[in-house]
């Protein structure tokens, strides 16, 4: 068993204010990645869990236990640095052995430990080496192993992937996500890398300057952002964002007047709008589909083909749009296109930015990486329907 | 192919040597004639109060030095400063270098208090320690016993070499400081902290994971010191003038001594020739020792 819960987690350094009173719930065997953008406060957040950086208010509790005043060594956890930081001087066993050497286990135990871990990692061969005879991918199991042997409940990555070329980063992102089903432990994962979260995550943590933006599986983030921030940082390419002109609320949802004076009804919430607010419509590229009678129409600016998908960069009014097309589409640049989307994979969001709520609840929304394994696969397939388009 | 590759590298070869020739026959001879004149005389009869005694000496100048019991007793002495101001620099160094990268109020003008002895002259360093601090009468050490009730120390006669030692180790520390504290820098931040979470307290962080880094630095430091330490004199003439007896007469003063007290330029050239074998001795050892530690 390992949980943890934070309590309006607090941390100012000097007079900034840099963690504002965060509140966050970890269960026991949760994949948890915290993702934001550079500088929102993430290493902050986790070096506070770990005990190598005090809270400033609030509470930090381990499995029951209120850990604020407990040393980063005891508190049950191992961390993963972005640097790795491997002890140059030792080979890795030696780096993998060096906590159980501090506290005082026979060698012939430690070795055992060591080669427990390094099998679970495929280190064996390298074991007399030194770090700085390792490849960057090498290091990194060796920075994993090194947590492995002190059996943690909790594990801590910082951005353990982001030194790595992306062929590495993708094998090494699998081989996590195989490590925490074998090792069955709780894992915090931090990184700005918004692909890592969606395909890791039981449970994304979206930070933002040092606030907690949204919580929840990577489906419901990307289905139902709760707000623009969300909606922009989750996915990719980012969503398409512009202003349009509200008509009518009615029980359907909101009926707004889309750019180029065409109208079309977004099924959400509507109750609570004022009169005329300022409405934002947000839409994911890749739910923007060509159609000569779409309601919306720009020029292509700049053409990306990547063989089996297409980006159109399309200018319409000030805006730039982006569409993610079949790899087919023969357009060229300068070409005129006319574009839609089907309203129900329309976002609206008020004048606060905060998202309206959807009238329906996307099928796939409580999803999580474990349901993908699940035997009823097929019948969530299914349950997407394309729905009518504008 | 690979012949007008060859061709070109002999041309090349030629004309580099042409370019670089003037360079290195100014430095060989800027370093042969004053060897080879300190080796010439070394052999020679030359002793400047008695001018018409001259001619080729064979070993004699040699003979007379290395039977000359101030000799080893000034190679003890130099073996002994060295080995002493190199072990109170070193660990001092080390230990300030730790102080001084922990965070406390006013750690820039600490830290440039700290390094600024090195910047005093030599001379006016050993007059300081020798007129202020150690004076029997009115020096600031004098007068700490005096305070504490116990009796004046004369350092300079009491304990010469200890108070060489005390006055070339206040010197060097800075330097020691400078270059470990430098090195701290570099140490991975994240290292530390790495350790911390796999238990380590302050102790175990010093020798697992700072020593291990200053490593390099502190070869470094040994190396550089000791081609100066090896040739330390004007703290001792200033001071003790290498007495009492030869209690601090290392082999520069020594030189000195037979050179221009003696007048004796045949028996100071051969003081600098087995001057020079002990410094290439040690800086062959040296060298292994820092090439070892630059390997890893
Ligand atoms: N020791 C520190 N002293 C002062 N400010 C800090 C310190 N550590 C981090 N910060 C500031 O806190 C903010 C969040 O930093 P960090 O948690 O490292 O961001 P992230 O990991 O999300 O990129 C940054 O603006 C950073 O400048
Ligand atoms: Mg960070």
């Amino acid at each position: 068993m390992a949980t943890l819960q934070l309590s309006n987690i607090t941390k100012r350094f000097g007079d900034t204010e840099v963690i504002k009173g965060i509140d966050l719930e970890v269960n026991d065997r949760e994949f948890v990645v915290f993702v934001g953008p550079s500088g929102c406060g993430k290493s902050t957040l986790m070096r506070m869990i770990a005990g190598l950086e005090s809270a400033s208010e609030g509470d930090i509790v381990i499995d029951g236990q209120r850990m604020n005043d407990v040393g980063p060594a005891d508190r049950g956890l191992a961390m993963v640095f972005q640097s790795y930081a491997l002890y140059p001087h030792m080979t890795v066993e030696g780096n993998m052995g060096f906590s159980m050497r501090l506290a005082g286990v026979p060698k012939e135990e430690r070795r055992a430990k060591v080669l427990e871990a390094a099998k679970i990692l495929q280190l064996e061969p390298l074991l007399d080496r030194k770090p700085k005879a390792l490849s960057g991918g090498q290091r990194q199991r060796v920075a994993i192993g090194r947590a492995i042997v002190r059996n943690p409940s909790i594990f801590l990555f910082d951005e353990p992937l982001s030194n790595l070329d992306a062929a590495l980063r993708v094998q090494m992102r699998i081989e996590l996500a195989r490590l925490h089903e074998e090792l069955d432990a709780t894992m915090i994962y931090v990184t700005h890398d918004q692909i890592e979260a969606m395909t890791m995550a039981d449970k994304i943590v979206v930070l933002h300057d040092g606030v907690v933006e949204q919580v929840g599986s990577p489906m419901a983030l990307y289905h139902h952002p709760r707000n623009r921030f969300v909606a922009g940082f989750i996915g990719s390419p980012k969503m398409n964002f512009f202003a349009v002109e509200q008509l009518a609320v009615s029980s359907d949802g909101v009926v707004v007047r889309l750019p180029g004076g065409r109208s079309c009804t977004v099924p959400v919430d509507g109750q609570q709008l004022a009169d005329a607010e300022e409405l934002e419509l947000g839409i994911r590229p890749e739910h923007l589909l060509l159609d000569e009678n779409g309601p919306l129409s720009g020029q292509i600016k700049v053409l990306e083909r990547l063989g089996g998908q297409t980006s159109l960069y399309v200018q319409m009014d000030e805006l730039l749009i982006t569409i993610m097309a079949d790899g087919d589409v023969a357009y060229r640049v300068n070409d005129t296109v006319r574009f839609g989307f089907s309203p129900e994979r329309a976002h609206l969001f008020d004048a606060q930015g905060i998202a309206l709520e959807s009238l329906t609840q996307h099928p796939l929304a409580g999803l999580t990486r474990h349901d993908n394994r699940a035997p009823g696969q097929a019948a969530v397939h299914g349950a997407v329907s394309p729905g009518e388009q504008v | 192919m690979n012949k007008t590759r060859a061709s070109g590298r002999t041309v090349g070869g030629l004309r580099t040597l042409t370019l670089q020739a003037p360079a290195v026959t100014l430095l060989m001879l800027w370093m042969i004639v004053p060897l080879g004149m300190t080796i010439w005389f070394s052999f020679q009869r030359y002793n400047l109060l008695m001018p018409d005694m001259t001619g080729f000496a064979g070993l004699e100048n040699y003979e007379y030095l290395l039977t000359d019991p101030a000799l080893w007793s000034a190679m003890g002495t130099t073996l002994l400063l060295v080995g002493w101001v190199l072990a109170i620099t070193v660990v001092g160094g080390t230990l300030l270098a730790v102080l001084f990268q922990q965070e406390f109020a006013g750690r820039g003008i600490a830290r440039v208090l700290a390094i600024s002895p090195f910047f005093v002259m030599p001379t006016v360093s050993a007059l300081v320690w020798k007129n202020m601090m150690m004076h029997p009468s009115n020096g600031v050490l004098a007068w700490l016993a005096e305070s504490l009730g116990l009796p004046a120390l004369d350092w300079f006669s009491s304990l010469p070499l200890t108070s060489i030692i005390i006055i070339v180790s206040w010197q060097w520390l800075p330097f020691a400081l400078l270059i470990l504290l430098t090195a701290m820098q570099s140490l991975d931040e994240d290292q530390v902290e790495a350790a911390r979470m796999d238990g380590a307290g302050p102790i175990a962080i010093f020798f697992f994971i700072t020593l291990p880094h200053l490593k390099r630095a502190i070869s470094v430091v040994i190396m550089i010191e000791m081609i100066f330490l090896l040739t330390i004199f004007a703290e001792i003439f200033v001071t003790t003038s290498g007495g009492p007896g030869l209690a601090t007469t290392n082999l520069a003063y020594l030189i000195y001594i037979r050179a221009l007290l003696d007048f004796d330029v045949g028996i100071a050239s051969a003081g600098g020739v087995i001057a020079i074998i002990l410094a290439n001795i040690v800086a062959i050892f040296l060298v292994r020792m820092v090439a070892k530690n630059l390997e890893d």
